[in-house]
């Protein structure tokens, strides 16, 4: 395999998880928006999709006001932000296109014709009656690449590409939530009252990363604690968000990167270190050390990994 | 030879019925309701954008991905119809290959005296660099695109050769999947040749002139310029049907005289590259030193017999609209036969008699660029303004010896949806030909309709569309 052609396929699925991330992050900050009659003004649940984005400041520099219109714009359509869905689907076509022979038909068109239909909506026609149900096509969307990509192609060194793009993509946009929201994820938290600010952004990040239902199911009283959110994102496996089930999955692929091209590689070794953390570590250790330094290092590590990646396997 | 008016009716007989090809499609097409045609040809275009079967118009802002309108009426070639087009392609793909080995070589045909040797040295398709190489099984062009029109029930004419990077295979191969999709009751009713088989076809005529036979495996590349090129599709499409890599020139590079691509792992290396750039673009050690396409030492490795590139370079010359006029002469001269299908007669304005002939009957000729392509610079006097062939006549008189002219042919037209409903439009046909350990010719091959009523222009960047060609079998 080509490593333009490895490149491609981890950049395509990496823009795809990214796409579907930052809808995610725009539905949340709407329900809050339209739920401000919980004693706060709509703009911080803006500010929590923006901030979550990493957009915070781009926002700024091209928009006064903090409403609807200005943070769909600028998270959705604008071709000014980076991390917008529009830019995160043009590019995640592009790597397909550039790649079409190695991925399938069915995920060629799933990626393809989200693109094309996407490029057809006039953003000004995305009213806010209308931005739940576009919210929702975007995501679903997504899903049907995710899936065309799972069903369908070959289990090869290409297939290691994408997954690896995927993981360290949701891994990076995990952490980065939790550590824009550190502060109302420390234990001490534990003690406040129903229907406060800080327990609506407990459920606002869970919803962000599509764990709120499932919390409910891991921790067997269902009751919303600090300590118990940030494990469930951090070390629990079982979370398809977590770190720790990103890494496993980024740590088995390497192992079957190595297998299939039967050497192993100084990425290898980065990533099986990472996962090696996520397995052994506690909670009470994590926060003993500081949440936020943890948050910091990861994030740090999983791009680390990502650039020793491009270069083991010559990504041009 | 016929008026520009009255034409040949590919489906309809001169009293209205249907031509024995046609029968069973006619009786079909009436049975249809109004909007029938409407409805499946916005099926088609759904199904192309999703596919992604696009082109690029250079010099276009916005949609630089287009579609190429696709006509859902096939056209229909008869089995005794499709054998003697077939033997007269196979006929002059052999001889224009001959032809160019002999003027890379001993240029036994200028010795000759049969075509002028200027004509060749001169000229700027001929590649110097080409010179006492003898490419594998002595094959030059090994895919070509033979474009045809037909004037009458079995006059044919062969309008120009594509010897170069001839595209379109690949609209070939989806029109007809597309149609299989539209319309699975018409399959039914007629027995189609298939061209399913294509890409297989390509990769044995590509392994088969690699510079080492011996080796078990031969690795086969497609190097495209990048996603914006006008083909890329196509490109794709070809190295994702025949399951080789499709590279760009930064993914390979030569070391110690072979070629390699660049891998996850080791360097890997190529045998044969089907190259979709054009020779300039090769290699900027040997050709345009500006390029960012192509492979530096590219062809010294092809000229120490460790790579094959087709179409080999320097094929331009077979191609070259100058030569054309030629190419009855090149036919008989290495294969000893008289040509099976015909040339288009031919004024070569750089020959003063032809010059004056061309200036005093503009209002009726066509004249085309020597080394133009895609439908550009070129006047087709029937349908031109009397402001349009005054201009014209004084580009021509300024540099004659750029221009060839031919007389306006009646391109045959077949049935074609259109706002009305059905009716006739003219169209042209390019078969598809691959040369290797033997010629094989896809029965059939693209056919481009001129959508606009009475226009004699099907290029795609001047508003023409594609059909799907059956050859029907016995």
């Amino acid at each position: 395999m080509l490593g333009r052609t490895a490149s491609s396929l981890f950049w395509m699925s990496r823009y795809q998880e990214r796409a579907l991330n930052v809808t995610r992050l725009l539905e949340v900050g709407y329900r809050g928006a339209i739920m401000s009659h919980m004693g706060q003004e709509h703009g911080t649940h803006w500010t929590f999709a923006l901030t979550c984005a990493g957009c915070e400041s781009g926002f700024q520099a091209k928009y006064d006001e903090l409403a609807l219109r200005n943070v769909t714009n600028y998270l959705i359509f604008s071709k000014d932000n980076p991390a917008s869905v529009r830019n995160s689907l043009e590019h995640a076509r592009n790597n397909a296109r550039a790649v079409r022979t190695s991925i399938t038909a069915e995920l060629w068109e799933a990626i393809n014709t989200t693109w094309i239909e996407f490029a057809e909506v006039n953003p000004q026609s995305i009213t806010q009656e209308k931005l739940p149900d576009f919210m929702a096509w975007v995501i679903h969307r997504e899903h049907l690449c995710r899936g065309a990509f799972l069903n369908t192609v070959l289990r090869d060194d290409g297939y290691c590409f994408s997954q690896m793009g995927n993981f360290v993509e949701r891994a990076d946009n995990t952490a980065r939530i939790l550590n824009t929201q550190y502060w109302v994820l420390l234990p001490d938290n534990d003690i406040i009252e129903d229907g406060s600010t800080d327990r609506f952004q407990w459920s606002a990040i869970l919803r962000a990363l599509s764990g709120r239902r499932s919390y409910r199911f891991a921790y067997s009283n269902g009751h919303l604690k600090a300590f118990n959110i940030t494990e469930f994102l951090v070390l629990r496996k079982e979370m398809p968000r977590s770190l720790a089930h990103c890494y496993d999955w980024i740590s088995d692929t390497a192992e079957d990167l190595e297998q299939f091209y039967g050497s192993s590689e100084p990425s290898l070794q980065l990533a099986t270190d990472i996962a090696k953390e996520l397995r052994q570590k506690q909670m009470r250790e994590i926060y003993q050390e500081g949440l936020h330094e943890f948050l910091t290092d990861f994030i740090g590590k999983n791009n680390q990994f990502a650039q020793q990646l491009s270069e083991d396997y010559n990504f041009a | 030879m016929a008026d520009a008016r009255t034409f040949f009716n590919e489906m309809l007989d001169e009293t209205g019925n249907p031509r024995t090809p046609y029968a069973r499609l006619s009786n079909w097409l009436e049975d249809k309701p109004a909007n029938f045609l409407s409805k499946k040809s916005r099926d088609a275009e759904t199904i192309f954008r999703r596919l992604g079967i696009t082109f690029a118009v250079y010099g276009a802002e916005e949609a630089t991905e287009r579609l190429i309108p696709f006509d859902p009426i096939p056209r229909v070639i008869s089995a005794r119809e499709w054998r003697r087009l077939s033997a007269g392609i196979d006929q002059r793909v052999r001889a224009l290959n001959a032809f160019m080995h002999d003027i890379y070589h001993r240029q036994e045909i200028l010795r000759a005296g049969r075509i002028p040797a200027d004509l060749i040295l001169q000229n700027e398709a001929f590649l110097p660099e080409m010179a006492g190489f003898t490419p594998a099984r002595k094959v030059y062009a090994h895919i070509i695109g033979t474009d045809l029109v037909r004037v009458s029930e079995n006059e044919f004419y062969v309008l120009e050769d594509n010897t170069r990077t001839p595209s379109g295979v690949s609209y070939m191969m989806e029109n007809r999947e597309t149609m299989m999709r539209l319309f699975p009751e018409l399959f039914q009713m007629h027995r189609v040749a298939p061209v399913e088989q294509y890409p297989e076809s390509l990769r044995r005529t590509l392994e088969s002139v690699a510079p080492d036979l011996s080796k078990s495996t031969q690795t086969v590349v497609v190097l495209t310029p990048g996603i914006y090129n006008s083909a890329y599709f196509e490109h794709a499409f070809l190295a994702d049907s025949m399951g080789v890599e499709l590279v760009e020139g930064r993914d390979l590079f030569v070391d110690a005289g072979k070629v390699f691509m660049r891998t996850t792992r080791q360097p890997k290396q190529v045998d044969v590259i089907y190259r979709r750039i054009d020779d300039a673009f090769l290699d900027p050690l040997t050709f345009n030193p500006n390029s960012m396409l192509g492979v530096p030492g590219l062809f010294d490795a092809y000229r120490a017999g460790n790579v094959t590139i087709c179409n080999a370079p320097g094929t331009g010359i077979a191609d070259d609209k100058a030569i054309y006029a030629y190419v009855p002469d090149i036919i008989e001269f290495y294969t000893g036969q008289k040509p099976i299908l015909n040339n288009v007669p031919t004024w070569n304005c750089s020959r003063p008699d032809d010059l004056a002939y061309v200036l005093d009957n503009l209002e009726e000729i066509v004249v085309k660029e020597v080394h133009g392509s895609g439908g550009y610079g070129m006047l087709i006097g029937p349908t031109a303004s009397k402001r349009e062939i005054a201009e014209f006549r004084k580009v021509l008189e300024s540099n004659p010896s750029n221009y060839i002219a031919q007389p306006t042919l009646a391109l045959s037209a077949c049935p074609t949806h259109v706002a009305s409903g059905v009716a006739p439009r003219h169209v042209d046909l390019r078969p598809f030909v691959l040369i290797g350990d033997r010629v094989r010719i896809t029965p059939g091959g693209l056919t481009r309709v001129a959508l606009k009523r009475g226009s004699l222009v099907v290029n795609s960047s001047q508003g023409g569309g594609t059909k799907d060609t059956w050859v029907l079998e016995d």
